[in-house]
């Protein structure tokens, strides 16, 4: 177990170079001059130089690199392109919104989404999978957006009984948690159709198995058998996929904090996006992938602790 | 000529008995042909603006209302049909060739090369979709074919990561070993033994992800990116609608209703597919 977890931890780095690397490129090879898109088109020459040679721009491209994967490992973003604050701090700003709003949709899909799925199985082609067949397919089908929008309008406009916008008072855990709700729910419910439809095929596929027949013939109560037997068994494969699930929900996120009005990443990378912001886009995605990546180790960890047999791969 | 084996011919029959998967085959049709004749079917001009009518909720002259302009919603919903389907169906063809061939070239070489692509095919599944549309949309630049040759590029690991899979365990089987013995060149082998045993999956996973595609262009056209307004795309349109949900709250709701109707009726196609592909989940 202590072999397999630090091999896949030692794999991370690599992986993570690349990660950086390609955001690196991309934002070198996308048009436009960062100098002037700071300046405008009408900065004159002598200036756009003295602000390319401030920016390190004149540098040849592999010391461009070289500085900033130093500048990256000491955790300096550089500084926005619009507003001249250091990025690192626009981030860390920003980071929390997005980790519980994305962590909270989480826990909200494998709190509904686990048992929903459990239920359907052992109901397999009775009226009560169908309509969860279906209303899972809604789920997975249904924009982050366009959910967040009908729960806005329904739950804040109609009733009143959420906020509207942002993303709560900072220290103020109640405050935070209120305007947490609705964004959470509505990229939570997504989360949940993916991980009851994945619930419900591998519990399939595990009542199939040889142990289950065992555990029945023995005489077992059923719920031993379900939820002892089968779903333990279950929810290996089910943890493998949640890597995925979360770098979905991940990007969905981004949709979702634009109709919340949330100050979450997704806001900075479409701010950035828009006002071509370089510097800041590149750090953006260098956080986004750098959670993906993290998230991934951190799901084939609790993987190889839940299967002793992984180690011996 | 089409020959259908016993194997499909079985395999079609039991994807008719699924009655929820043929509503989603016979939905994807209508959207299609609404797609295809939307000139024809569409009652207003969709870029037409009339100051007068601005903002009209859903009546018998503008079934979905109007929106801030006094465009007729339904007209721009019809024509917002094409570009989800031309980007949807446009980025899986461009993944679904490149990602295939990647994925096909890196199981039958193996080695260091398979090896290679392989790690790329990694370090692309790294980023959110959306994110990694974002930033090929920010090099390359915006406009439909951008859209599509950006969401194709998102594609291309996903499909190299499918055909790799199911490729690697068709290289083992005898009638490969046979192909090469007689002498077939590579690219033989890969494109007239590997392919077209592999094709059956690829094609189902092609519906289900052709309904990703069109959820992940609504997204970006969602957050400006993509095709520019005046042309109407759901995505852009539930954007502008955004501003206006307290009293116009149609200008959002049936283009969202329109990208869900046409991704879940893909899936729904995709699920049938699939059920029917792996024996195992059958009812």
């Amino acid at each position: 177990m202590f072999k397999y977890a630090l091999r896949r931890i030692l794999l991370t780095f690599p992986l993570l170079l690349a990660v950086l690397t390609i955001v690196f490129a991309l934002v070198r090879i996308a048009p436009g001059d960062p100098a002037m898109s700071m300046l405008g088109n009408y900065a004159s020459q002598e200036v756009l130089e003295v602000l390319r040679k401030e920016m390190g721009l004149d540098a040849p491209m592999w010391l461009q690199y070289l500085r900033y994967l130093r500048d990256l490992s000491r955790g300096n973003l550089g500084i926005s392109m619009l507003n001249a604050q250091p990025v690192t701090h626009q981030l860390l700003v920003a980071l929390p919104y997005t980790l519980e709003l994305t962590f909270g949709a989480m826990v909200v899909g494998i709190i509904l989404g686990i048992p929903m799925g459990v239920y359907t199985a052992l109901r397999r082609n009775m009226t009560e999978d169908y309509t969860g067949r279906i209303v899972s397919l809604a789920g997975i089908s249904i924009p982050s957006f366009f959910l967040g929008i009908l729960l806005l309008f329904f739950f804040s406009v109609k009733l009143n009984l959420f906020p509207v916008l942002g993303g709560g008072r900072e220290g103020d855990i109640v405050d935070r948690l209120h305007h947490l709700c609705l964004p959470a729910l509505s990229l939570g419910l997504i989360m949940t159709s993916y991980i009851m439809r994945l619930t419900r095929s591998t519990m399939l596929n595990v009542l199939n198995e040889d142990f289950v027949r065992t555990a029945r013939s023995k005489g077992l109560q059923e719920t031993i058998v379900i939820y002892k037997h089968s779903l333990l068994n279950a929810l290996v494969p089910i943890v493998s996929v949640l890597g995925i699930y979360f770098i979905i929900n991940l990007g969905s996120s981004i949709m979702t904090e634009i109709v919340f009005s949330r100050p979450g990443l997704g806001k900075v990378i479409v701010m950035a996006m828009k006002q071509r912001d370089y510097v800041m886009l590149q750090s953006v995605m260098v956080v986004y992938s750098t959670l993906a990546i993290l998230i991934n180790l951190l799901v084939d960890l609790i993987y190889g602790f839940l299967d002793p047999r992984i180690k011996y791969k | 000529m089409i020959m259908l084996s016993d194997l499909r011919r079985k395999q079609l029959r039991a994807f008719l008995r699924n009655r929820i998967s043929v509503v989603g085959a016979i939905m994807t049709f209508l959207i299609l042909v609404v797609g295809i004749i939307a000139g024809s079917l569409s009652p207003y001009d969709p870029l037409d603006q009339n100051v007068y009518d601005r903002l009209t909720p859903p009546d018998s002259e503008h079934l979905f209302g109007t929106d801030s302009f006094g465009r007729d919603i339904l007209s721009r919903v019809i024509w917002g049909t094409r570009i989800s389907l031309s980007v949807g169906a446009g980025s899986i063809i461009i993944g679904m060739v490149i990602g295939s061939l990647m994925g096909m070239i890196a199981a039958f070489e193996g080695g260091k090369i398979g090896n290679a692509i392989m790690r790329v095919v990694d370090i692309m599944m790294c980023f959110p979709a959306e994110v990694f549309g974002i930033m090929v949309l920010v090099v390359i630049g915006t406009g439909l074919d951008k859209l599509i040759i950006g969401l194709g590029i998102v594609m291309t690991p996903r499909f190299a990561r499918l055909a790799y899979g199911s490729s690697l365990s068709v290289k083992e089987r005898d009638y490969i070993e046979a192909a090469r013995a007689l002498g077939a060149k590579r690219k033989r082998i890969v494109l007239s033994h590997i392919f077209p045993n592999i094709l059956g999956e690829i094609l189902v996973m092609s519906s289900l992800w052709t309904a990703t595609m069109i959820r992940v262009e609504a997204n970006l056209s969602f957050l400006g990116l993509g095709v520019a307004p005046p042309t109407p795309t759901w995505g852009n349109m539930v954007r502008e609608g955004v501003n206006q949900l307290t009293n116009a709250p149609w200008m959002s709701i049936f283009p969202g209703l329109a990208i869900m109707v046409a991704v879940l009726s893909l899936n729904l196609i995709g699920d049938g597919l699939r059920d029917v592909m792996d024996p195992k989940l059958q009812g």
